[in-house]
């Protein structure tokens, strides 16, 4: 019974797919509706910036619940037991960041991207230019890792392996028909359904992931009688490791005995993660940019106290879920269906339904799991891809090449043209890179986020000296540093899980995280940029600073 | 209360000159005072209370493993505190904006609004 694919019979596929279509129609449906209300750049960018606090948290959540926070911490923890749970920590301590600095500043200094409130004191075009370089490269390194995985998801979530086929297909051309179908319909929530579209689909889309995770924890606990105890004692022995199971160490910041350099490098790497964690969700452009769907400074703070709510109460679960798997699927049993641990969650689903409600309780369980994470998929896809069209429209195409003179109608319709492109790019290369590890692309757009954007955005909202020279020389140090250390590290090249394999060797710097050093020095290049560069502005940064903590002249709903 | 639009319509014509000028309203500065006063210990308490636990988590294992009950043991309810911090921080700070941000800044918004800042 453990085995999902050979127990998956074609009669359980179809009940998923048929939830997959019902899922398809439904955001279909939610898309048309939002698309029918959106005219103007305000309407697309940033949906009327109608939203009230819970709509906001709702969608912020359903942005970034990930399938890899759902499906990728579960299965960490149902291998690896505690380490799993050290990620989960990070993505919800972040959030405090973004509540006290960011959310409400942002909102009332910006209109539509994250370049907006970081440009307003300097001179546009660098700054412009520099930031949306980094929202693009950030959005576009976590949707690539969303888009590769997907494929793998989607014939997992469908039980199809290798030499097996279904539909006529097999395993190679369902990966890629999950990659295209996602693609399409990101593609059509953005350019069809906008800001408005894309945020309605969003709340739908958390309801149903969260909504599905917190059912399954509540009947793994109904197993223990609410024990947690007995669950995690259960974990921790059918896992072979013991007590071990239940402490950090197996996963991340090994100890290598006889190598203490390298278990240096590994302690300094977890260190390193957690930093890019904590610091960069409040620096993700796809994050920010919803707090611009709110009317007011007031209602984008309120939202992010929804968002914790719903994250943390989310990982909570991921915990459970994880344990769960650990206890009642078994590493062996995960491993054979998957040896990164993805497949924990749909397997325990299937055996709580089988012991709810026999075969057909089983196969009921793992469609609604399989459909919470097709869910997971397409919302977070879908928030990426319209930050980047954002940004190409109102940044690149209308901020620098157009300097502000394009309408607003113009720039609708290059943003719904960018979100195509975009998608397009998108499905082409996570085809081709489907057998690639990508995992590395989601902790590095943390790192980007962390080292370019979010001290650069601090600084032009707190630091009075702060200019355009700090500004670019920020955003460029910390993304080239980031990008340019990852490349040098063994997630690039030397092992034989590194992108290009044993085979080539090019890794000199130690840390797969590179956030421990990029951050810093991204830090640093802004500061040494700023004080070697003389323009100041301090009626801007008055403003500014009026703007952030009033509201005042900020956009509120409904303006056209 | 507030005389700013909440419905449709752009905002009214105001000039960076005139929001400028309130930054240096001893209102504003009190404002900014209070509310860095309360942000920023709380958000640096917070960051070194989870680099504590990635530092424990890396370096004092045998410290995290201690058992406390059962087997949950002082790693899980450390990393469980840091959702408890989290939602408190969220709901403490919650209630701060409620008794001493949100009303004042609104007052400050309507008096630039309203030509009234300088």
């Amino acid at each position: 019974m453990n085995i999902l694919a050979q127990e998956m019979s074609d009669s359980n596929r179809i009940l998923t797919i048929a939830l997959f279509m019902v899922m398809v129609l439904v955001t279909i449906g939610i898309t048309i509706r939002g698309g029918r209300s959106t005219k103007t750049a305000t309407d697309f960018h940033s949906g009327g910036r109608g939203f009230s606090a819970w709509q906001n948290g709702f969608a912020v959540a359903g942005d970034y619940v990930s399938a890899a926070s759902f499906l990728g911490i579960a299965g960490t923890i149902a291998l690896y037991g505690y380490d799993g749970f050290l990620y989960s920590i990070g993505f919800l301590v972040a959030w405090i960041v973004a509540l006290l600095l960011v959310a409400e500043s942002l909102r009332n200094s910006g209109r539509f991207t994250v370049a907006d409130a970081l440009s307003y004191r300097m001179r546009q075009r660098p700054v412009r230019t520099a930031a949306s370089i980094a929202t693009l490269s950030i959005s576009i390194f976590y949707l690539l890792a969303q888009m590769v995985g997907t494929g793998a998801l989607v014939t997992l979530l469908l039980g199809i392996k290798e030499g097996e086929t279904f539909l006529g297909m097999d395993a190679g051309s369902a990966k890629v028909a999950g990659i295209v179908v996602t693609g399409l319909l990101m593609v059509a929530y953005v350019a069809f359904g906008g800001m408005k579209g894309t945020t309605w689909v969003q709340i739908f889309q958390a309801c149903v992931k969260i909504g599905l995770a917190f059912v399954l924890a509540i009947l793994v606990l109904a197993e223990y009688n609410f024990n947690l105890s007995a669950l995690l004692g259960d974990a921790a022995q059918a896992s072979g490791q013991g007590a071990a199971f239940l402490e950090p160490g197996l996963k991340y910041g090994t100890e290598v005995a006889g190598d203490s350099v390298q278990t240096l490098w590994n302690k300094l790497d977890l260190i390193s993660l957690g930093l890019a964690l904590v610091l960069g969700t409040a620096g993700l452009p796809h994050v920010l940019i919803r707090f611009y769907t709110t009317p007011d400074g007031k209602t984008a703070r309120k939202s992010v106290n929804w968002a914790i709510g719903l994250i943390g109460m989310f990982y909570l679960l991921t915990l459970v879920l994880g344990f769960g798997a650990a206890a009642m699927v078994g590493k062996e049993a995960i491993v054979a269906e998957n040896p990164a641990g993805n497949s924990a969650a749909p397997q325990l689903s299937q055996v709580i339904g089988e012991n709810i409600a026999g075969s057909t309780g089983g196969a009921i369980m793992l469609a609604l799991i399989a459909s919470a994470a097709f869910a997971a998929i397409l919302s977070v896809v879908a928030g990426l891809i319209i930050a980047c069209s954002s940004s190409l429209a109102h940044d690149l195409y209308n901020g620098v090449f157009k300097r502000g003179e394009a309408s607003g109608r113009q720039e609708v319709v290059f943003a719904k043209f960018a979100a195509v492109g975009v998608g397009a790019i998108a499905v082409v290369i996570a085809v081709f890179a489907q057998d690639l590890n990508v995992a590395f692309l989601v902790a590095l757009a943390f790192a980007v986020a962390a080292s370019a954007n979010l001290p650069t955005l601090l600084f032009s909202l707190f630091w009075k000296r702060f200019n355009t020279a700090g500004a670019v020389a920020g955003i460029y140090g910390g993304l080239i540093s980031s990008i340019g250390l990852v490349i040098f590290s063994p997630t690039f090249s030397s092992t034989p899980t590194s992108l290009l394999g044993e085979g080539v060797d090019i890794a000199w710097f130690p840390l797969s995280n590179p956030g421990l050093v990029s951050i810093p020095f991204g830090l640093i290049c802004a500061v040494v940029g700023t004080l070697m560069s003389k323009e100041t502005n301090p009626t801007r940064f008055a403003s500014m600073q009026v703007r952030a903590l009033t509201g005042a002249g900020a956009e509120r709903a409904g303006t056209h | 209360m507030t005389t700013t639009p909440e419905g449709d319509g752009p905002p009214p014509e105001i000039t960076d000159a005139e929001i400028a000028a309130m930054h240096d309203d001893p209102r504003f500065v009190a404002l900014k005072r209070t509310l860095f006063r309360f942000t920023v210990p709380v958000l640096l308490a917070s960051l070194a209370w989870y680099l504590v636990y990635v530092l424990l988590s890396a370096y004092a294992r045998d410290f995290m493993g201690i058992v406390l009950f059962g087997n949950i043991n002082l790693g899980l309810i450390l990393g469980l505190s840091q959702f408890v911090v989290t939602f408190w921080i969220t709901w403490g700070y919650n209630r701060f904006t409620a008794r001493h941000f949100d009303q004042q800044s609104a007052d400050l918004r309507d008096d630039i609004m309203n030509g009234g800042g300088r």
